[in-house]
């Protein structure tokens, strides 16, 4: 199969792999999928508590180029957004950005439910945090 | 060292430059229809194949009488197979094969289960081989053959076919093996191991493609089969058609230089291989070979590096040719079915990589590659939260996956 350009690009020169403090409160961690399925990505995201605005985005993949591509930029959309428009995220901005195959929509997917698992983490956490705090 | 390098011999072989040679004639000035009885073009055809023939039968110690030219191994295993379940209805309708056998001949049992006879798929051990008490133990008095390949294409486990063959003799069940990987690989006989029925293909022994051939036993017993391709009655009835005279002639001399040069050949690509696996396992930790090493192809590695999917893995080693158990790379999107019985987990499948030796692979590549795949490995695994896990203690059998 031939990959595009922009997905040897993020799958050569990756953009925010690495992995943040899980405990941090500010910091939501998703991971999906599985490894029978051969792909599991873990993605985070640190919010300013003030803003709502997500500062950093990382990630780390388990899976074939077009899984690494996809949540490699979704790392990059993330940065910046608020945690209301992070939700709004649809995968096939991400199939459109990296040009994917039919058969590599199941990446794109795969990286919009990890940024939904990440966020609805931090929300949860704020959450139990402001239910601490007024008990 | 010329790029991309290819080690997928598993999957296919060049044409020997010495095979092409002897092939040339018959693709230009020798051109007759090797079934004209009447004249110099088609007597030249004729002798042609009869010494292609016999060059194929020598290699498996077989008399050129019982060689049926094929259009390649997937005609074979269908001929022998549906030709013997069709001669031999009467008798019985039970065929024994395997999981781990290749869709030529899996597919070919599947269809005869439609119309009414019993396949029995034995299952295999870890190691890759199959069971000899499970296999003497689903023999019935129903049961006409025996179908189980003498080496594996993807992880290159040679089964005990000596045994197997002894034992169906002793049963009166015939024996068909599908050879293609080992033939010209490794010493095969079809007297010592009591062999009824072996198919060969060109291309996997550095011949040509669509070519083929199916031994057929002649004496004790004498194999009858139906034939599957009806028309001028070429190859004995068995399987008609104008004979591919140049295909012929090449897998004749492919054959023959894979006997005189085995014995080199093996203990080059045995060293070769072993110390691409020295290599990758010194370098990288948790990897695991599939399948028994013990009894095993000489140029075979199928390797999985735990925590690393094989077609990312693949994308980083674009220039080397090999080919992954992972389901991303295969068409039906299914993590290789041979590796899965092999019982590892689904995990290992789509983590591992199969590396084919062959005549043409230099100690240079096998350095080269070897250095290229630890390299990718080591920035995959920087990329894999499994990896991440895995090193921080977490037992990912017990993880709560979000399966999708
Ligand atoms: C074990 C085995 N059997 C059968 C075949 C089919 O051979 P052919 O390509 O000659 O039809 C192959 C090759 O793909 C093979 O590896």
């Amino acid at each position: 199969m031939a990959y595009s350009d922009k997905v040897l690009d993020h799958y050569s020169n990756p953009r925010n792999v690495g992995s943040m403090d899980k405990n941090d409160p500010n910091v939501g961690t998703g991971m999906v999928g599985a490894p029978e399925c051969g792909d599991v990505m873990k993605l985070q995201v640190k919010v300013n508590p003030d803003t709502g605005i997500i500062e950093d985005a990382k990630f780390k993949t388990f899976g074939c180029g077009s899984a690494i591509a996809s949540s490699s930029l979704a790392t990059e959309m993330l940065k910046g957004k608020t945690v209301d428009e992070a939700l709004a995220i649809k995968n096939t901005e991400i199939v459109n950005e990296l040009a994917l195959p039919p058969v590599k929509i199941h990446c794109s997917v795969l990286a919009e439910d990890a940024i939904k698992a990440a966020i609805t983490n931090y929300k949860e956490k704020t959450a139990k945090e402001q239910a601490a705090v007024t008990l | 060292m010329k790029f991309p390098i290819y080690m997928d011999y598993h999957a296919t072989t060049p044409l020997d430059a010495r095979v092409l040679d002897a092939m040339m004639p018959f693709l230009t000035n020798k051109f007759g229809n090797a079934a004209s009885r009447n004249h110099a073009f088609g007597w030249e055809a004729e002798e042609a194949v009869e010494k292609a023939r016999k060059q194929i039968a020598t290699l498996i110690g077989a008399n050129a009488k019982e060689i049926v030219i094929t259009s390649g191994a997937t005609e074979s295993n269908n001929l022998a197979i549906k030709g013997v379940a069709e001669m031999y209805a009467e008798r019985g309708n039970h065929i024994i094969t395997a999981a781990t056998e290749h869709k030529a001949t899996l597919d070919t049992c599947k269809r005869l289960e439609k119309h009414g006879y019993r396949i029995t798929y034995l299952p295999v051990l870890a190691s890759g081989l199959i069971d000899m008490d499970m296999l003497r133990e689903s023999i019935t008095d129903k049961t006409i053959l025996i179908s189980l390949m003498y080496a594996n294409n993807e992880i290159g486990v040679i089964q005990p076919v000596r045994e197997i063959g002894k034992l169906a003799k002793e049963k009166g069940v015939l024996f068909h093996t599908d050879a293609v990987q080992a033939v010209g690989k490794v010493p095969v006989n079809v007297i010592d191991d009591n062999i009824d029925l072996l198919s060969i293909s060109g291309h996997k022994l550095y011949g040509p493609k669509g070519v083929g051939a199916l031994y057929v036993r002649r004496k004790s017993p004498r194999v009858q089969l139906t034939a599957q391709i009806d028309g001028g009655g070429h190859e004995r009835g068995m399987r008609s058609g104008t004979l591919n005279v140049p295909g012929i002639v090449g897998l004749g001399e492919a054959c023959e230089l894979c006997r005189k040069e085995m014995a080199s050949e093996s203990v080059r690509l045995a060293g070769l291989r072993d110390k691409l696996k020295a290599k990758l396992e010194g370098a990288l930790d948790e990897v695991y070979i599939n399948g028994s090493m013990e009894s095993r192809l000489p140029h075979n590695l199928n390797i999985s590096f735990a925590f690393v999917e094989g077609e990312s893995l693949l994308m980083g080693i674009n220039d080397v040719a090999v080919s992954s158990g992972s389901a991303c790379t295969s068409a039906t999107l299914e993590p290789s079915y041979v590796l899965k019985a092999l019982g590892a987990g689904d995990d290992i499948a789509h983590s591992s990589i199969r590396f084919g030796l062959g005549r043409f692979t230099t100690d240079e590549e096998v350095d080269y590659v070897a250095q290229k795949v630890i390299s990718v490995v080591q920035h995959l695994r920087e990329l894999s939260p499994l990896y991440e896990m895995f090193k921080e203690g977490v037992d990912l059998s017990k993880v709560q996956w979000t399966a999708h």
